[in-house]
């Protein structure tokens, strides 16, 4: 038996092949939607597996350092590095803010590294050019999205910089990319004032009965002193010894530092259960509408198509034709326009996605998922036209 | 491969119910042997649609009799369980256009019928074939539809028509759309058809200029039929 579905669609080849670009637009939209998410939640995996941490050790009762501000005193993790089966540990802060170079500005999540090694908590696992930090401050090191190259002057606040390093796919969970400065100079780059601040903290801080004290010298000076310095960072990251599993060393530090801990795992369900969670359902309702239209669009056209056969479909029953036959002429139709528009969808899409701003990762799974989905939605579609056809009576081939 | 032809006896058809029902066929009696080309005339509305759709087993009749070779197909009721079937294999159909399917080429709209009944793709296109070459469009084989012209175009429904060798083909109005010379030459056709493959060919017309053609002629007038003699004019 000879395929009529196939028959008609190289007969009308192109009202299929243009119909189906213009559904393979939308489906290459829908696809790239899906990417977006996946690119999300990619970049919160990538920031908890360049953090280099098997523990997150943030303000107690917060969903510090990514979902929520989160402080600690900045020797606490003295403390913490001495606890059992803790390899490593190191302080951490992170800032998200526009850095300047000459008359532009990036937006980046500036990361204040504490003095160490690479391999140390914190700082960026490898480079793909220059070096690793060696200065304590006012040394740099970008990701390659920030569109920085080595040697180049950035500004941080009011403080320059100059970019020692790159690397790459380092990025925080909203894509931004990150730049890695010295702790000390992260530290300060959070709190910092200008200078007309300053003052006028220093002066109301000198007005107060409670520090201007003649009889305690050194009393002014030791509150303004305080007042100015920033000793708190946003986490300590912890590298567990081999040996101990995270949970084993996360409990003693919740109990004895009076600390939150998060183990990996716990830290992903932040990132994708609560900080990436809006934006999730966000793109799964854009999803949602895509899905109707481009069902929408399937039916409409295959229905178009099947009421432009109707005096054709009242012949074929009337010489005898099953209307099983006929009902798989048009399903094959609608699944053919699909498979079309998946083909032109997964080309627009792979083609697309670099160009995004932030990271789209088009997975092969979601890929085959959406071309089930597709399948079933141009199945579904087609039930209108299937319907009118079975309803068409073959008496219409005869007139009178 | 006809057998008896087609035998119609008292053949009605009521449309509606009550003080609003119609009757379209009135007892209808006719009779078309096997390798006959019978006319069948009438004005509109005398039951001329009705009594092909009864005949093409596409509506019920309400009473009556109907024998298709050697088969009673109806008789106050439906003889035969798949009348799709019965449609497929033992009624050819030639419309007053030619309704080719578009998207086939001019073999496979002739071979489709019998795929339909299961023949292999082979043997069915061999078939079609055969009866393009019979009446000379072998040449087009190969076209689409739309690159033929009306006559040939006709001739190729009308391969279509017999090619699962029906005992009856019913021809609606099929030369309506073409000239004299073409109309006359498919009726030229269909005679020679219905001889070659000992079909009864039952063509309903209006027109004038083939009617002098046909040996048999049925009235239709108020839902029942009269038998003449016809003219018989050119085809011996």
């Amino acid at each position: 038996m000879i395929s009529l579905a196939g028959r008609d669609i190289l007969h009308a080849w192109g009202k299929f092949v243009f119909t189906g670009i213009g559904l393979g637009l939308l489906i290459g939209v829908t696809l790239t939607m899906a990417g977006v998410y996946r690119g999300m939640v990619d970049d919160g995996k990538a920031l908890l597996d360049n953090s280099g941490a098997d523990l997150w050790v943030v303000q107690k009762d917060t969903l510090g350092p990514y979902a929520e501000s989160s402080s600690l005193h900045d020797d606490g993790w003295r403390a913490i590095r001495a606890m059992p089966g803790v390899a490593d540990a190191a302080n951490v802060t992170y800032l998200t803010m526009q850095v300047r170079r000459g008359d532009g500005d990036v937006r980046a999540m500036v990361v204040g590294v504490a003095a160490g090694e690479p391999g140390t908590p914190g700082w960026p696992p490898y480079l793909v050019a220059g070096r690793q930090i060696t200065r304590s401050h006012y040394e740099a090191v970008a990701d390659i999205a920030t569109g920085f190259r080595l040697g180049d002057r950035i500004r941080i606040r009011r403080n320059h910089y100059t970019v020692v390093g790159l690397t790459r796919r380092m990025v925080s969970s909203n894509g931004d990319p990150m730049v890695f400065i010295p702790l000390k100079d992260a530290q300060e780059a959070q709190f910092l004032k200008d200078n007309d601040a300053i003052l006028q903290s220093r002066r109301r801080t000198a007005q107060n009965p409670a520090f201007d004290r003649p009889g305690v010298p050194g009393l002014l000076d030791a509150a303004i002193a305080a007042q100015e310095g920033n000793p708190f960072v946003n986490a300590v990251l912890v590298r567990v010894a081999p040996g101990y599993t995270p949970e084993q060393v996360a409990e003693p530090i919740r109990r004895w530092k009076r600390l939150t801990v998060y183990t990996r795992a716990q830290m992903e369900g932040i990132l994708v259960g609560k900080l990436i969670a809006t934006s999730a359902k966000q793109i799964g309702m854009f999803l949602v509408i895509l899905a109707a239209v481009s069902a929408a669009i399937v039916a409409f056209i295959i229905y178009t198509l099947t009421m432009d056969k109707i005096r054709e479909i009242a012949v074929l029953k009337l010489i005898g034709t099953r209307n099983r036959t006929i009902a798989a002429m048009i399903l094959q139709q609608a699944l053919a326009l699909g498979a079309i528009g998946f083909v032109v969808g997964k080309i627009t899409a792979t083609f697309a996605a670099p160009l995004f701003p932030k990271y789209v990762l088009l997975m092969p799974a979601d890929s085959v998922a959406g071309f089930l989905a597709l399948l079933a939605i141009c199945a579904l579609a087609s039930v209108i036209a299937i319907r009118m056809a079975l309803k068409v009576d073959p008496a219409e081939a005869i007139g009178g | 491969m006809g057998g008896k032809g087609i035998r119609i006896e008292g053949l009605r058809k009521r449309y509606g119910q009550g003080d609003t029902a119609v009757d379209a066929l009135k007892g209808v009696d006719m009779h078309v042997a096997p390798g006959e080309v019978v006319g069948l005339i009438g004005p509109s509305g005398s039951g001329k649609s009705t009594l092909l759709k009864c005949l093409g087993a596409v509506i019920d009749p309400t009473a009556g009799r109907m024998v298709l070779g050697e088969e009673t197909i109806y008789d106050d009721g439906w003889q035969v369980r798949d009348l799709r079937a019965l449609r497929r294999d033992k009624i050819g159909f030639v419309f007053q256009a030619p309704y080719l399917i578009p998207f086939l080429d001019v073999t496979d709209n002739v071979a489709l019928l019998p795929m339909l009944a299961g023949v292999a793709n082979a043997e069915a296109r061999a078939r079609a074939l055969e009866l393009l070459t019979a009446l000379d469009v072998q040449h087009r084989a190969r076209a689409m539809p739309s690159q033929l012209s009306g006559g040939e175009q006709q001739r190729v429904a009308i391969a279509r028509g017999l090619v699962n060798r029906p005992p009856v083909i019913l021809a609606d109005e099929p030369t309506a759309p073409l000239d004299s010379q073409r109309a006359l030459a498919v009726v030229r056709i269909l005679n020679q058809m219905a001889r070659q493959y000992e079909t009864a060919i039952i063509v309903v017309t209006h027109d004038e200029k083939i009617i002098p053609t046909f040996k048999r002629i049925y009235h239709i007038r108020d839902g029942a039929t009269h038998e003449e003699a016809g003219e018989g004019r050119g085809f011996d």
